[in-house]
């Protein structure tokens, strides 16, 4: 992981709120790392100020649906705006913040 | 309806099962249709109508097969694709509710996305499946699936879960169309071919002369024989209609029925007939021969025979040709409010020559003529070379003869030379050949008309002056004369001379005749003079006879008397001699 001091001064814990979503699928692999990823990276950037909802595709599909959701894993970012989709398993913690707009 | 169709076809040759697509013309040129449980890939440039044809593929399956299908748009909204089908008639909104098609718009806006890691097209899937088992799809569809290349960066992933994307189509048993923008050098930009092999269909849009014309091929059809032609298909207000052209067999049935060409000279001319039914008939001519004018009557004696007749104009509007034909006394408005006679006008550079025959294919089916025209033919040349045209007016003949209609071109011969073939080159294909000639005498211009070639008939040989009048079209006999053939006024001088010429030869020989009388008459009473002379002198003699006889006798009265008398002295001597004795 990244080397990332002084990139966040006050260490996420003002500003506001996230609203978070996160599809997987099922118990893959892929999804266990995605979702251990996310929660990592929210902690430590976003503590106390997230909502982070993980569901299962396969469970809704038509959440899917209406989420436009192609790829898995897939985090929605409601708000702040502007909405953002993040897909993959947040290995690429750079991205990941770049497209949270932490940074 | 379609699957008994499709089943016994399936099992009677035992190769792949085939899925109906409800494109009128694509299931003849596919055998049965597309491959069932597989995917197809339709590719074809932007506005070659891929998605139309995809969409018609679900709402025919929808409509007329009862197969329910999924549409995965990946361009256009749901709102604007049910607005964009719309106009054909397609109400998407009602065929959702009814749960016989699913739509489904996934969209991938690359701005909006960040790729962080390793990532699969598992959501896809899921609304995929979902879909197909809420309604119990059997068709899908996902165009354009390349667009999935624009909004994710990761190829690797893409095209590998392309490939799983197609498996899981096949595992789910729907028959799948897959559409794909073609690529420079490879059929689709992605080399989606790769993946989808059972069935290729390659869309065509092309510009020659400013003219389109979109063609249809089938690249590859796994497991199935199929048309190996471009063939030409046309989008209007009824979706896309594809024309499977040439049966290339000469084996239709033909009729020996004949029917009236509308001229009663003319038909005369055909043996006292007319044309067969299902023949094809060409007027050619130059302009202002009077060729639309023939047409329009054989179009009236079709309607008139309460047979129907439908009326390609590709030069004059309809109401110009019914206006026109009321000036030499046929009533054509009649016919098309009784709903007899059609006519479908348009200009031959309206669109391509293709098109046009599969707008003329179109409205033969729709309207179901007995007699079909074709007003004119040259005016096609414009929109292709003459060989083209020729191609297509085989193809039109083709279809025309199977279907049973009598068929008549009109044709423009460009030049005064009686050419042996015509511009377009039909006269080898057409079986009657009318031709009509302008023949220039006198300061004027006739119109001389012959059949050059009537098959299977027995026809007159001669050239025949055309007419028109208003009360319609006759044919009359030309003069044959030592200064060549006359027509016109000249005919009409002719004419009138030699009935002067009658009346006064007429004459003569009543005067030879009076003078003949009068002859026999003076001869007669010389007859009845000379008789009288002669029974004068006959009497005259028989005077002399007389008398002579006469004198004759009567000096042998006298003679007789006097020797009796001399002997009556004897006698009388004896007497006394005998009266003394006896005393």
């Amino acid at each position: 992981m990244e080397n990332n001091g002084g990139l966040n001064p006050d260490n996420g814990t003002t500003g506001e709120h996230f609203n978070l979503r996160l599809f997987i699928a099922g118990s893959s692999p892929v999804s266990a790392r995605a979702i251990k990823n996310i929660r990592d990276i929210c902690e430590e950037f976003l503590k106390n100020r997230y909502t982070l909802e993980i569901i299962d595709a396969h469970q809704q599909p038509l959440l899917v649906k209406d989420e436009n959701v192609t790829a898995i894993p897939m985090l929605i970012k409601k708000t702040p705006s502007p909405k953002k989709r993040l897909i993959g398993d947040f290995s690429n913690l750079e991205k990941v913040l770049l497209g949270l707009g932490i940074r | 309806m379609a699957k008994t169709k499709k089943q016994p076809e399936a099992s009677a040759i035992g190769a792949i099962s085939k899925t109906l697509t409800g494109i009128s013309g694509l299931d003849e040129i596919t055998l049965g249709g597309l491959p069932t449980g597989r995917p197809t890939l339709i590719c074809g440039e932007a506005g070659s109508g891929k998605t139309l044809f995809s969409i018609e593929f679900i709402v025919k399956g929808a409509l007329d097969y009862n197969e329910p299908g999924v549409f995965m748009a990946f361009e256009e909204k749901a709102d604007e694709l049910k607005t964009n089908v719309a106009s054909l008639g397609f109400d998407l909104d009602k065929l959702e509710k009814e749960k016989k098609i699913r739509l489904d718009y996934v969209h991938i806006d690359r701005s909006e996305i960040e790729e962080t890691g390793e990532y699969d097209l598992e959501g896809l899937f899921i609304r995929l499946g979902y879909a197909i088992d809420s309604i119990g799809a059997k068709r899908v569809v996902l165009d354009t699936i390349e667009n999935l290349f624009s909004g994710l960066k990761n190829e690797g992933i893409l095209r590998a879960e392309i490939r799983r994307l197609f498996q899981f189509l096949k595992s789910k048993g729907v028959t799948a169309v897959i559409t794909g923008e073609r690529g420079e050098k490879s059929l689709t930009r992605q080399g989606l071919e790769e993946y989808v092999s059972d069935c290729v269909i390659l869309l065509d849009h092309r510009i020659i002369n400013q003219i389109s014309t979109r063609r249809l091929r089938i690249v590859k059809y796994r497991g199935s024989v199929h048309g190996t032609n471009e063939y030409p298909f046309l989008i209007d207000d009824e979706g896309i209609s594809v024309l499977p052209v040439t049966s290339l067999e000469l084996n239709k049935k033909v009729s020996s029925d004949s029917i009236s060409s509308g001229v009663p000279a003319l038909d005369k001319m055909l043996g006292n007939a007319g044309f067969f039914r299902g023949s094809s008939i060409l007027a050619s001519g130059t302009a202002g021969t009077g060729k639309t004018s023939i047409a329009a009557s054989f179009a009236n004696a079709t309607c008139l025979r309460n047979e129907k007749c439908l009326f390609f104009a590709f030069e004059e509007s309809p109401k110009q040709i019914i206006r026109n034909m009321r000036s030499i006394g046929m009533d054509l408005q009649k016919h098309v409010d009784k709903g007899k006679l059609e006519f479908y006008a348009s200009r031959p550079t309206l669109f391509g020559l293709e098109m046009h025959l599969v707008a003329i294919h179109k409205a033969i089916r729709k309207f179901k003529p007995d007699v079909v025209i074709l007003d004119p033919i040259t005016n096609l040349i414009t929109i292709g070379s003459v060989s083209e045209v020729k191609t297509m007016l085989v193809r039109l003949i083709d279809f025309l003869q199977t279907e049973q209609i009598t068929v008549m071109f009109t044709a423009l011969t460009l030049n005064n030379i009686v050419n042996e073939q015509t511009d377009e080159g039909v006269s080898s294909l057409v079986d009657a050949w009318l031709l009509i000639r302008d023949i220039e005498n006198n300061g004027e211009r006739n119109r001389g008309l012959y059949i050059m070639k009537s098959r299977g008939m027995k026809h007159s040989n001669q050239i025949r002056e055309f007419i028109i009048t208003d009360k319609g079209l006759d044919l009359v006999d030309v003069f044959l004369t030592e200064d060549g053939v006359l027509t016109g006024s000249a005919r009409e001088a002719r004419l009138l001379l030699e009935q002067t010429g009658e009346i006064i030869h007429e004459q003569a020989i009543s005067r030879k005749d009076r003078e003949l009388i009068r002859k026999r008459k003076v001869l007669e009473s010389k007859i009845d003079s000379l008789r009288s002379e002669y029974e004068s002198a006959e009497e005259e003699l028989n005077k002399v006879y007389v008398e002579e006889a006469l004198k004759k006798q009567i000096m042998g009265d006298t003679l007789s008397k006097m020797t009796d008398l001399r002997r009556a002295n004897v006698s009388a001597q004896e007497k006394s001699i005998s009266k003394k004795g006896k005393k």
